[in-house]
């Protein structure tokens, strides 16, 4: 607890109209009702749940896309609203997201030096020498080469360009960064280079996650907190060895006991069941 | 990671220089890869310098009416003379003066409608893409009603009401051409603008006007440009219609259209009148075609082999 709150949500609530047609009357969609949560500064969230929970969305309201409904959204301690008033750069700098599909997330028209020079063009005044020096420097960091500075994005695989995305969002120095499933999209072995990679700038930059998954298996590898969401609401919060140990939710016990599990034993047992059964 | 970094001379010339130089010699290196679209811009070069040096090309002036030579055929056929290279026409002007004069009309012409109904339709379709809502409800349902219109009615009837010569026809036509410019910037910003690229933008902190015209225009640009050339030469023949309805441009200026329409009655006796303006309109119109085509798989990062 000596850590400062980096962020905090007091009773998110986001709801979603959609206007009645000829034929159908106006609803409301309730994405995500009333949800709680804080991290500590240099820790991580995971946020766990099936499609269509609402982990996107409450994504969207942290990264400051989409206003909350109702509640309080508060960064460093201070209550953000962007539908009242303009976002500071100050603001806007402190939260950056890294988005599931590298394919979509990366400008097709756009080099990757510049890619990453122009969080820095739009919110500072740096001349051109120095944007590219940290850009440069920045690639370096996420284990890209200086050959790869004037390449276009089509020319890097996946796990390349989420490399690339994750340096485009550390080019601001936020304090809290958003993973909207930033693996899912990825193979295995690439999967992993990347969690790497995350935990080794979460030391380095002391950076702040929000990590959302639907995979337990890398929640595991990279949580510290874990809250499990279903139909919009948190059903179960708390440190990840007491969530995994000690599920209470009925919905997160069923969640665990469907994540395949390939250790000697678990694998042993399931041929014992099998045995019985035939 | 180090296996995909194949060696750089299989990459192409992709340079760790920026400059624009560079840039514009990697757009050579892709613009050169389709010969067509080669053929098409040495072409199009060529109808410039034509255009630019008319006077010193010529060798008659083209108003000029030879009255011992009318209806000559050209010089390979019998009763052809040197001195008339393509023959003459009904009032005994040089063809071929006409045409080269008549390179300089089109090319007028093409430059300035596209242009025109290009900015016009970028701004708008951006406009009414980015915002949607009320704005965009107004601006589509003015274009859709341009375009119910048939089109050569629309800009007969603008040039009536501006009055008739050559100016008022290509801004009647430009306004004619503009719809189709709004409704392709329309529907590309629509779909460009949910991508996560542009989310990331917004959250880098850009402004509506960065990203319209910065982030989301520039991936519209590939069926913008492929309109434009088709427009280029739509115009022309656009403005040529209008010629020969009396709207467009008034004789005896030597517009190819215009010549076209003027040779029409003498289809049967004398067929060079109105092939050589014909030929000329097709050729410039394929090269124009073909060089929109390769300017299109030069500037779309997409098309590239790497």
């Amino acid at each position: 607890m000596s850590e400062p709150i980096v962020l905090e949500g007091r009773n998110i609530v986001r709801d979603y109209h959609i206007p009645g047609g000829m034929f159908s009357s106006a609803r409301t969609v309730h994405a995500v009702k009333g949800v709680n949560f804080s991290v500590e500064k240099g820790k991580t969230l995971a946020i766990v749940g099936e499609s269509g929970c609402g982990k996107s969305t409450l994504a969207r309201i942290i990264t400051l896309i989409d206003p909350a409904t109702s509640g309080d959204l508060l960064i460093d301690g201070h209550k953000i609203d962007i539908t009242k008033g303009g976002l500071t750069t100050e603001m806007r700098r402190k939260v950056q997201i890294v988005f599931q599909n590298p394919y979509g997330s990366l400008n097709p028209r756009q080099k990757i030096g510049d890619v990453l020079a122009e969080p820095l063009l739009i919110n500072t005044n740096m001349p051109a020498s120095e944007r590219n020096e940290r850009a440069m420097a920045m690639l370096k960091k996420v284990g890209l080469q200086e050959i790869h500075f004037n390449r276009y994005p089509h020319m890097f695989s996946g796990g390349q360009r989420q490399r690339i995305a994750i340096a485009r969002a550390l080019m601001l120095n936020p304090s809290l960064l958003v993973l909207d499933e930033p693996v899912s999209a990825l193979d295995l072995s690439v999967q992993a280079q990347v969690l790497n990679l995350l935990a080794d700038l979460q030391d380095e930059f002391q950076l702040t996650y929000v990590f959302i998954s639907h995979d337990l298996s890398v929640v595991r590898y990279i949580a510290d907190d874990v809250m499990v969401m279903y139909f919009g609401e948190a059903v179960e919060y708390g440190p990840r060895d007491e969530v995994f140990a000690n599920p209470q939710h009925a919905y997160t016990k069923s969640l665990f006991a469907a994540t395949p599990r390939a250790t000697v034993d678990s694998i042993k047992a399931r041929l014992a069941r099998k045995k019985v059964a035939a | 990671m180090a296996q995909t970094t194949t060696s750089p001379s299989q990459i192409g010339p992709v340079s760790t220089d920026s400059s624009r130089r560079a840039r514009l010699a990697e757009f050579w290196y892709y613009f050169s890869e389709n010969r067509g679209a080669v053929i098409g811009l040495f072409f199009f070069l060529f109808l410039i310098i034509v255009a630019v040096f008319a006077p010193l090309l010529a060798p008659h002036a083209p108003t000029m009416q030879y009255r011992d030579a009318v209806l000559v055929p050209p010089f390979w056929e019998e009763g052809g003379r040197a001195t008339y290279l393509l023959g003459t026409d009904a009032v005994g002007r040089d063809i071929l003066s006409r045409l080269i004069y008549g390179t300089r009309y089109s090319l007028f012409i093409g430059v300035i409608v596209t242009t025109i109904s290009l900015v016009g339709g970028i701004l708008i379709g951006v406009i009414a893409g980015y915002f949607r809502g009320w704005v965009d409800t107004v601006i589509m349902r003015v274009m859709d009603i341009i375009l119910a219109f048939p089109s050569l009615l629309l800009a007969l009837v603008l040039v009536a009401v501006l009055g008739p010569g050559l100016t008022n026809a290509m801004i009647a036509i430009a306004l004619v051409f503009q719809p189709h410019f709004v409704r392709l910037t329309r529907a590309a910003v629509i779909s460009e603008k949910t991508r996560d690229y542009v989310v990331a933008a917004k959250v880098a902190g850009a402004g509506p006007l960065r990203l319209m015209f910065k982030t989301i225009l520039p991936n519209c640009m590939a069926p913008l440009i492929v309109q434009a050339t088709l427009s280029f030469s739509n115009a022309i023949l656009d403005a040529a219609a209008l010629g020969f309805l009396g709207q467009g441009a008034q004789p005896p200026t030597p517009e190819w259209g215009t010549m076209l329409a003027e040779a029409r009655e003498f289809i049967l006796r004398a067929w060079w009148v109105v092939t050589f303006p014909g030929l000329a309109i097709l050729i410039t119109v394929l090269a124009i075609n073909l060089m929109g085509d390769g300017l299109r798989d030069a500037l779309d990062p997409k098309l590239k082999r790497s």
